[in-house]
């Protein structure tokens, strides 16, 4: 396992004067969902497709299972991607789909039909095999795509958004599938998606990138609960950030000031001083009508906005000083309408340990 | 209004045997295809664009030398063009002429098309300026370009049948190619290039990706790109005057000569054949041209 | 797309027979008469190259500036009576039935496609004295004249005496009627693929916002669609200004054109010299006019016509 599939070191990418990917490191492991997330334009999808071969790196080297793929062309990679547009030749039945990767490297034709099929049925569309293209919907196109590059048996599946170009409802049920589907043939996945959701749900391992840069390579969980930078926690998730003054407190602690709200202590500071950012997840902030008591960390304000999503709400409030904070709200009652409204005052409280100091 | 509420059940069952004179009027604002003065200007359009053509195949059945009033029906017009040996040749000759030059233009605007769509390279916008030139510039310039052209270089006249028809066949490929990598590049731009780079990651090389997914999807451009070539060939008349010589008449050459003096129904029948030939090429140019659906996406 | 740089050998197989082809049998010819229109004629086929540019002085003498201008008008009034038929024409077969719109679209495109000779031809059977044109009139003048003398209006002779036919073919007119008739089609086409663009919402917005059809398509559909209008009196009024093939078989002698006088000058009249500058100073003018429309319409790529 310590051994890496895919290794990435000190790549960098320009197009012109724009730098695309800017000196990225690091390992993707074997076996692993691996997810690159990030906004339109930050360099996810150009570091994908320089490890299928399609772009060349200007500096630095990729090595896939241990070779290095300085001039290896992306036919000659034991990688293959699914392409956002899935790329399915109009011209081709699904099965000629599914068999050319192994057609045009001269399998012969017997085996070609076997594995085909065998691809085809491990995405259940054994029985459009003789379809065009055209005759399928969104979904079905996305599945023949998985199959032509997995019957190729690579060491790694590159997936460049693969669900964007489905509705809501089928890019939930693809989730779950495509997670089974890593599962069940147990190579590495390498996606690249902007929706932090997908990332979240499916990844092992997620990589946020920003602006050509990795910003965090870290679990789910770890990039929620520890994002280590203000870009990672606005990106992953909501979020309030509140600016505040950090000073040494007593022993390991830190101690922040945010004008309108007091002074507390922070964990995990390591010895910050100076101004920093404090990232509260809404939903660790607490609303009651009576002051709280306790060590918890408590502010009053007023309701000025609320949005209802079913499940939760959503309530918008200012601080007497004039701090925007929003609060996510489990509606685990039907008269929920009763206990809020706007113009309300009410008591806003979160425990100390559980504001994040941000660096960057 | 307690009255209204009586008679009400009444006039609801009475309605449906009440007769409208007129239909109602149920045309949309926006249906402007279903309005009679819109129908009227677009049939009255249609009406002089092919009035004169229709007139023309007509007459080329009918029984009259002058061409005038309907006599009969005959094909005797088709049997005297048929028989009329120059008008024969120049027939041969428009369609050698064309042929050849279908053959060539395609292939060059083809690769040209390939060219423009597949790479990036210094002095690209001034090469396809030039590119365009052929089919911006009045044809008369072009014509007369020829003229001189052939008569500076000293090009072999006398030649053999089908050698003295080369100068012809290329001035007409210098016109015709770039009309094709036009009609192939317009193809092409509607390829997504990741069905290319799915070739290659799915292991293919640059050749296999070239004919197993690039050609046929260029395919149906091509053929409408020949096509067009071979209708722009039998059509021109004005470069082909400044480059045939006396035996070199083509068969637009040939008519012009003979429609100085006189409308003759010879003419009609050969005319009438030529239309026929460019529409059935047209309808297929226009099949193939036609949007196929799945393709790009 | 990818630089020339990554596929050298793909790159040049590509390029070297059309960049030869277009050098050698288009730019070199065009290059050949750009030489001889700065050359002198001392003999039947003698021509010395002085670089001498009497050529270009000689166009501006009056005779020549008639046809120049003669050609301009002709070709602006030729192009706006094309737009006049054209734009109700895109405009109805846009706002046709979807399975309509190919047919119909198929059915302006046609005539284009048939020899440019044959329908020049065609018209001359149609326009000339004892023509279809005449034949109708003349049908029209009888019947009118049997009722005149049925209600015995006859001697006051309020139509003429006897039928006279019309003069319409062998002059301006015909001309005009020829260049509107065959480059129709040219304008339909720039036009239909504009209106069609056109999102049909602007127009229920428009009519939804009080004005009527006229003030709609004065304010929104025309503005709109201006692309599509500059592109195809661009589009006709090049080749007009360029013809020859009309004015030469459906003009009268004093109906010429550019294109007619530089023909003359390459066959009858014999001075190559004079004929080259003519036709360069016509390329000139349509470049110029292909300059204002990449102007008026913003930049676009040169393929695209």
């Amino acid at each position: 396992m310590s051994e890496a599939i895919i290794s990435i070191q000190n790549v960098t990418k320009r197009f012109g004067s724009v730098v695309a990917v800017d000196d990225v490191s690091f390992d993707i492991r074997p076996n692993e969902f691996f997810a690159l997330l990030g906004p339109s334009g930050c360099g996810k999808t150009t570091l994908l497709r320089m490890i299928s071969g399609l772009e060349i790196p200007s500096d630095g080297t990729i090595l896939i299972d241990g070779m290095d793929t300085d001039g290896v062309p992306p036919n000659r990679r034991p990688v293959n991607m699914v392409f956002q547009s899935y790329a399915v030749f109009p011209h081709m039945t699904v099965l000629d789909n599914v068999g050319y990767g192994l057609k045009v490297v001269g399998t012969p034709k017997p085996e070609i039909e076997q594995r085909a099929r065998e691809a085809l049925e491990m995405v259940q569309l054994a029985e459009l095999a003789e379809r065009m293209p055209d005759q399928l919907s969104g979904g079905q196109r996305q599945r023949v795509a998985l199959a032509r590059a997995l019957v190729k048996r690579p060491k790694v599946l590159l997936l460049d958004e693969p669900l964007s170009a489905l509705d809501a409802k089928l890019r939930e049920q693809m989730r779950l599938e495509l997670a089974k589907l890593q599962e069940s043939v147990g190579i590495t996945f390498i996606i690249v998606t902007h929706d932090q959701d997908e990332a979240l749900s499916m990844a092992d391992r997620i990589a946020v990138m920003d602006g050509g840069r990795v910003s965090q390579i870290a679990t789910p969980e770890e990039l929620y609960e520890s994002p280590k930078t203000r870009f990672v926690a606005d990106f992953i998730g909501k979020v309030n950030l509140l600016d505040g003054e950090a000073s040494r407190g007593r022993g390991n602690a830190v101690t922040v000031a945010v004008d309108g709200i007091g002074a507390f202590n922070v964990e995990d500071a390591e010895g910050v001083e100076g101004q920093v950012s404090l990232a509260i997840r809404p939903e660790k902030l607490k609303l009651s009508a009576k002051k709280p008591t306790g060590k918890d960390v408590k502010v009053q304000g007023k309701v000025v906005d609320l949005a209802y999503y079913g499940n939760a709400s959503h309530v918008f409030l200012e601080t007497t000083s004039g701090i925007s904070l929003t609060a996510n709200v489990q509606n685990d009652t039907r008269d929920f309408d009763d206990t809020l409204a706007v113009g309300d005052t009410t008591w806003v409280s979160w425990r100390a340990t559980d504001a994040l100091l941000l660096g960057g | 209004m307690a009255e209204l509420t009586t008679t009400a059940p009444h006039a609801v069952r009475s309605a449906p045997r009440r007769r409208r004179w007129f239909r109602r009027n149920d045309i949309g604002p926006l249906e402007y295809s279903r309005k009679i003065w819109v129908q009227l200007f677009v049939g009255a359009t249609f009406l002089m664009l092919y009035a004169p053509i229709i007139t023309l195949v007509a007459y080329s059945f009918n029984d009259s030398r002058r061409n005038v009033v309907w006599k009969g029906f005959t094909f005797k017009y088709y049997i005297k063009a048929w028989n009329n040996d120059g008008l024969f040749e120049a027939f041969m000759n428009s369609i050698t002429i064309a042929f050849m030059s279908t053959v060539i233009s395609t292939i060059l605007g083809a690769m040209v098309a390939l060219l423009l769509w597949r790479f990036r390279f210094p002095g690209k916008a001034a090469y396809e300026g030039f590119m365009a030139l052929p089919i911006v510039i009045p044809e008369i310039c072009m014509g007369v370009a020829m003229l001189v052209f052939f008569a500076r270089i000293g090009w072999p006249s006398g030649m053999p049948w089908p050698l003295n028809l080369s100068a012809i066949t290329i001035a007409h490929i210098a016109f015709s190619f770039p009309f094709v990598a036009v009609v192939v590049r317009a193809r092409m731009s509607g390829f997504n290039r990741e069905l290319e780079e799915a070739s290659k990651d799915l292991g293919a090389s640059e050749w296999q990706t070239f004919w197993n997914v690039v050609f046929p999807f260029m395919k149906p451009g091509i053929v409408a790109g020949a096509l067009l070539a071979f209708t722009l060939s039998l059509d021109d008349f004005v470069i082909t005057f400044f480059t045939s010589g006396p035996d070199t008449v083509t068969f637009p050459v040939k008519v012009y000569s003979m429609v100085r003096f006189s409308v003759t129904p010879e003419v009609n029948a050969a005319s009438t054949l030529l239309i026929v030939i460019t529409v059935i090429a047209t309808l297929f140019a226009m099949k193939f041209q036609a949007p196929d659906k799945g393709s790009a996406h | 797309m990818e630089s020339w740089k990554t596929n050298r050998a793909v790159f040049w197989v590509l390029s070297l027979p059309g960049s030869f082809w277009l050098g050698f049998f288009f730019l070199t010819p065009l290059a050949l008469i750009w030489i001889l229109s700065f050359g002198e004629k001392t003999g039947i086929i003698t021509i010395d190259i002085t670089w001498t540019l009497e050529n270009y002085i000689r166009a501006l003498e009056p005779v020549y500036l008639e046809v120049v201008w003669k050609s301009i008008w002709i070709s602006v009034l030729a192009t706006v009576l094309c737009l006049a038929l054209a734009y109700p024409m895109a405009f109805a077969i846009s706002f046709a039935p979807g399975r309509w719109k190919p047919l119909l679209l198929m059915a302006v495109m046609l005539p284009f496609w048939i020899n440019l000779l044959i329908r020049t031809y065609a018209l001359i059977a149609v326009l000339r004295t004892r023509g279809y044109v005449n034949f109708t009139l003349e049908w029209f003048w009888e019947k009118a004249d049997a009722v005149l003398t049925f209600i015995g209006l006859e001697q006051l002779e309020l139509i003429g005496a006897r039928f006279e036919p019309l003069p319409i073919l062998y002059n301006n007119f015909a001309v005009i009627f020829g260049l509107v008739y065959v480059f129709m089609p040219f304008m339909v086409l720039p036009l239909y693929a504009n209106i069609e663009k056109l999102d049909k919402s602007f127009l229920e917005a428009s009519l939804d916002l009080g004005a009527g059809h006229w003030r709609t398509l004065r304010s929104v559909v025309v503005p709109l669609t201006m692309p599509g209008i500059v592109s195809g009196i661009i589009l006709v009024f090049i080749p007009c200004l360029g013809s020859f093939l009309t004015p030469d078989l459906l003009g009268g002698t004093n109906a010429q054109m550019i294109g007619n006088v530089i023909e003359r000058q390459f066959k009858a009249a014999n001075d190559w010299p004079f004929g080259s500058a003519l036709s360069f100073l016509l390329m000139y003018a349509t470049f110029g006019a292909l300059a204002i429309r990449s102007v008026l319409s913003g930049r676009q790529s040169g393929m695209e016509i």
